[in-house]
């Protein structure tokens, strides 16, 4: 039942992009600055915790995951080592997404050769 | 010429965007890559048994993976057109973004071009999520704590 609700839901948010996307002057960027700010924001209340738990990953896949997991990194950090939590905790739940990001961004492009 | 006349033929000449269409492929492709990462995630946590935390983690590399070699390989860039928010709005737009300005600033050299534009594309989500996360994360303690 995960699968169906996984399908529903990042294509829902995919879906609201791309209704951004096609009836604003709005770029991708500014798309996924929204939908970031927007996890962050849904974060608060812990709102996106419960749709992550009833949907599955699917959940996890869009870019309104990645400021929720800043945001609950953040706040996790400040509940174990109090204000430097504040600064340690942030980068600790995205480490994976952005070292990831980075190392096989920089090994696809070395070992390509530039397009024109 | 008057100025109605002209804006007319401009609205008659510049191509219609088919927004049903491109809403329809955005939704479908999104689903159907939630739909594929549910399935890995449910594949690794019940043959590999690792925990529900770990798994998801893995589906994000594994993402991440694929988009990074399918943007390298060139073709992903045609994919990013004609699905648009469909891989734009998941993780794999992150790891788009990222790749595709290190392929495209690679003539520049190591340092100057693969080094100083690596996250021109990707630096917004970056800031706005860092800053946004760290100002709602004050907001959460001064409510909850």
């Amino acid at each position: 039942m995960t699968l169906v609700y996984s399908f529903l839901f990042c294509g829902t948010i995919c879906l609201i992009g791309q209704i951004i996307l096609d009836n604003t002057k709005l770029t991708p960027g500014h798309v996924t600055t929204i939908f970031v700010v927007l996890g962050a924001f849904l974060g608060i209340f812990n709102i996106y915790d419960k749709i992550v738990s009833i949907v599955g990953a699917g959940a996890n896949i869009p870019i309104v995951s990645f400021g929720n997991l800043l945001l609950n990194g953040t706040y996790t950090g400040y509940l174990e080592n109090g204000t430097l939590g504040l600064f340690t905790g942030m980068l600790a739940a995205v480490s994976a997404g952005v070292v990831s990001a980075v190392v096989f961004a920089f090994v696809a492009s070395i070992f390509t050769k530039p397009k024109d | 010429m008057n100025k109605n006349k002209y804006l007319k033929i401009v609205k008659d000449l510049t191509p219609k965007e088919k927004k049903l269409e491109n809403s329809a492929l955005a939704f479908l492709m999104g689903g159907v890559l939630g739909f594929i990462a549910e399935g890995i995630k449910l594949l690794l946590v019940y043959n590999l048994h690792l925990t529900v935390k770990d798994a998801t983690t893995w589906v994000l590399i594994i993402y991440i993976l694929m988009a990074s070699i399918f943007t390298a390989l060139s073709f992903f860039d045609k994919l990013v057109m004609k699905y648009k928010c469909g891989l734009i709005v998941p993780i794999t737009g992150f790891a788009h973004s990222i790749t595709s300005s290190a392929l495209d600033y690679k003539t520049d050299g190591l340092i100057t071009g693969v080094g100083a534009s690596f996250f021109k594309l990707a630096g917004c989500i970056l800031l706005y999520g860092i800053v946004s996360a760290f100002f709602f994360a004050i907001i959460k303690v001064i409510i909850y704590v």
